[in-house]
C-alpha cells in the first residue's frame, strides 16, 4: 500500500473510532443525565471534542508535508516551554536567557531539523544552549538561587523543545526501503504514545483502586497502568505492517515507549505537584495545557528516535 | 468606528495573545458596578492587561490610573494614555496650585467611571508588594460609593520586566479578589495594611 491510502486508512480509522467515543459519551451524558458523577462524563465529552481537534490537526500538518510537520511541532514546543516557564521560578536577570530560549535556541533547532542538520541539532540544546544560557544569566549579576534558575531554564528547553524536536525529526531518517513512508513513523508513534494515555485513563476509571503515589498523582493507578501500557503495546504491534519493524519488534519498541510515555506524565506530574497546581495550563479543554498533554511524547521520541536510527539506519 | 477604539483593541487583542491572560474571578463578578480595581505592579502593561481582561462595555467605563510623568513624555505616550486609554494621568509630586492626584481620581469617579490604580506608587523589581501609598486611603474616604477590588497580576512582571525591550511570551493571569471598602474610624494604616493583605492573599504560594 502506498503511503498515502496507509494515511488515509489509519486517519479514517482514528475518526471511526473517535465518532464511536463520541457516541459512547453522549449516551453516558443522556443515561446520567439525572444521575450522580456527570462532572466525569463532561469531562469525557470535553476531552472527545479536543482529541477530534488534535487529530485533525495532525491531519493537516501531516497533508503540509515536512514544513507542516516541524512548524506544528515548533508550536507546540513554543506552547509547553511557556507553560513551563511561566510556573517555574526565574529573576529580572534570567530575562535574557529566556529571551534567547524563546527566540533564537527553539526557532533554530526546529530549523535546522527542517534542513536535515543532525550534526547540530542533536547537539544544539544539550552542549551550546546549556552553556551559553547561564553565560546570560550570569550578566544579569544576580547570584539569588543562580544553579536552580539556570537548570530550570535548561530543562523546560530540554522537555519542551530537545525532546519533542524528535518526533518532526523522524523524518530525517533514511531507512533502507522505507523511502518516502517517515511520515507513518511519526503516526506510529504518536497513536502508540496517546493510546497509552488513553487507555490508562480508560482502565484506571473502570479497574483503578491502587494508586502508584498518591502524593505525585491521585489518577494513576497500578491497573491502569497495566492495562493500559499492555493494551496501547498490542495497538502499536497491529500496526507493526506499516512500519519498517517486523511484528515483535513493534510490540517491543511500543512497550519501550509507552513506559516512557507513562514515566513523562509521572516525572512532570511530580513538578506540578511541587509547584501546587493540577495542569500546566487551560489550552486543551478537559486535558489541561499543552504540556499536559505532550509529557509522555516528549519522554519517548527521543528514545524511539534513537533506536530506529541505530538499528535501522545505515 | 474612531481610531482609537480599533488602536485600543489592537492592543488588547495584542497584549492576550502575547501572554495569553487568564481572568479569575474569585471574590467577585464582572458585574457594571462602579469600581476602583487596584493591583500589583510590575511592568508598565499591567493596566493593559486588567483593561483587556474586563468584558468591553466595563472596558469602556474604566480608566487608568497613571504617572503623568512617564505618559505625557513625546508625542506617542500621551496620546496612547490620553486617547486610547482615557487614562486619568497625575503628578506624582503634586505642586500647590494645580489638582491634587486624589481630586482627579475622585472626578473621575463622580463622572460614573471605575478606576485601575496602583497603590505601590511605582513598579516592583522585586517579589511580594511594596507598601501602598496613601492614595488608596484618601481615595476610599473621598469616594465611600466605589468598591476597591484587588486584582494580582501573575507573571507580567517576568514577561516584561522593567529595562527590557522585548517580552518573554510567558502566561499571565489575573485573579480579582472580594471587594472592601474602608470602614469608618478605621485609620490609615490600618485600612492601608488591611488592601494590602487582601491583595497579597490572591497570590499563589511564594517559592
Amino acid at each position: 500500500m502506498n503511503p498515502t491510502d496507509t494515511l488515509i486508512l489509519v486517519f479514517g480509522g482514528i475518526m471511526a473510532f473517535l465518532t464511536l467515543a463520541s457516541a459512547i459519551g453522549m449516551v453516558l451524558k443522556y443515561r446520567l443525565a439525572s444521575d450522580a458523577s456527570p462532572a466525569v462524563v463532561d469531562n469525557l465529552n470535553t476531552r472527545i471534542k479536543a482529541w477530534w481537534a488534535m487529530i485533525l490537526l495532525l491531519g493537516v500538518a501531516i497533508w503540509l508535508g515536512k514544513a507542516g510537520m516541524v512548524m506544528l511541532f515548533a508550536f507546540i514546543s513554543f506552547q509547553c516551554l511557556r507553560e513551563f516557564v511561566s510556573l517555574t521560578y526565574t529573576r529580572v536577570g534570567d530575562h535574557h536567557a529566556l529571551q534567547w530560549s524563546f527566540f533564537f535556541f527553539l526557532p533554530l533547532q526546529y530549523f535546522l531539523i527542517a534542513i536535515d542538520w543532525y550534526g547540530l541539532f542533536s547537539i544544539l540544546i544539550p552542549v551550546y544552549a546549556f552553556l551559553l544560557l547561564p553565560i546570560w544569566a550570569s550578566l544579569g549579576s544576580d547570584t539569588t538561587r543562580f544553579l536552580e534558575r539556570a537548570a530550570k531554564v535548561q530543562w523546560g528547553l530540554m522537555i519542551c523543545v530537545y525532546c519533542l524536536s524528535h518526533v518532526p525529526a523522524l523524518l530525517t531518517l533514511d531507512i533502507i526501503g522505507y523511502a518516502g513512508r517517515n511520515t507513518l513513523l511519526v503516526v506510529f508513534l504518536v497513536l502508540t504514545v496517546q493510546s497509552s494515555d488513553v487507555f490508562q485513563y480508560v482502565w484506571g476509571k473502570l479497574l483503578g483502586k491502587h494508586k502508584i503515589s498518591s502524593s505525585i498523582s491521585p489518577s494513576k493507578t497500578v491497573e491502569g497502568l497495566i492495562g493500559g501500557v499492555l493494551t496501547s503495546t498490542m495497538v502499536g504491534a497491529a500496526f507493526w505492517w506499516m512500519t519498517p519493524f517486523n511484528l515483535w519488534q513493534a510490540a517491543l519498541i511500543a512497550l519501550t515507549i509507552n513506559v516512557m510515555g507513562f514515566f513523562g506524565g509521572f516525572v512532570l506530574s511530580a513538578i506540578k505537584r511541587d509547584r501546587g497546581v493540577k495542569d500546566w495550563g487551560t489550552m486543551i479543554e478537559g486535558h489541561g495545557g499543552m504540556l499536559d498533554r505532550v509529557d509522555s511524547i516528549s519522554f519517548s521520541a527521543p528514545i524511539f528516535f534513537h533506536i530506529v536510527r541505530y538499528w535501522w539506519v545505515p | 468606528m474612531a481610531f482609537e477604539q480599533v488602536a485600543a483593541s489592537a492592543l488588547c487583542t495584542f497584549a492576550k495573545l502575547l501572554t495569553g491572560v487568564r481572568a479569575v474571578w474569585i471574590g467577585s463578578a464582572p458585574d457594571a458596578r462602579q469600581r476602583v480595581y487596584y493591583a500589583n505592579h510590575r511592568s508598565h502593561g499591567d493596566f493593559v492587561l486588567i483593561w483587556a481582561s474586563l468584558p468591553p462595555q466595563l472596558r469602556r467605563r474604566t480608566r487608568p490610573v497613571a504617572g503623568a510623568d512617564y505618559w505625557l513624555v513625546g508625542s506617542l505616550r500621551p496620546y496612547i494614555a490620553n486617547r486610547v486609554f482615557r487614562g486619568v494621568l497625575v503628578d506624582r509630586c503634586p505642586h500647590p496650585g494645580r489638582p491634587s492626584p486624589v481630586d482627579q481620581m475622585r472626578d473621575a469617579l463622580a463622572a460614573g467611571d471605575s478606576l485601575i490604580i496602583f497603590p505601590e506608587g511605582t513598579r516592583n523589581l522585586g517579589d511580594g508588594v511594596l507598601p501602598f501609598k496613601s492614595g488608596l486611603y484618601h481615595l476610599a474616604r473621598a469616594y465611600p460609593e466605589a468598591e476597591l477590588i484587588p486584582v494580582w497580576i501573575e507573571n507580567l512582571g517576568r514577561v516584561m520586566p522593567k529595562g527590557a525591550l522585548v517580552p518573554v511570551p510567558l502566561l499571565c493571569s489575573l485573579t480579582f479578589g472580594q471587594a472592601l471598602s474602608c470602614m469608618p474610624e478605621e485609620s490609615k494604616a490600618a485600612f492601608l495594611d488591611r488592601a494590602r493583605a487582601a491583595l497579597l492573599a490572591l497570590a499563589p504560594p511564594a517559592e
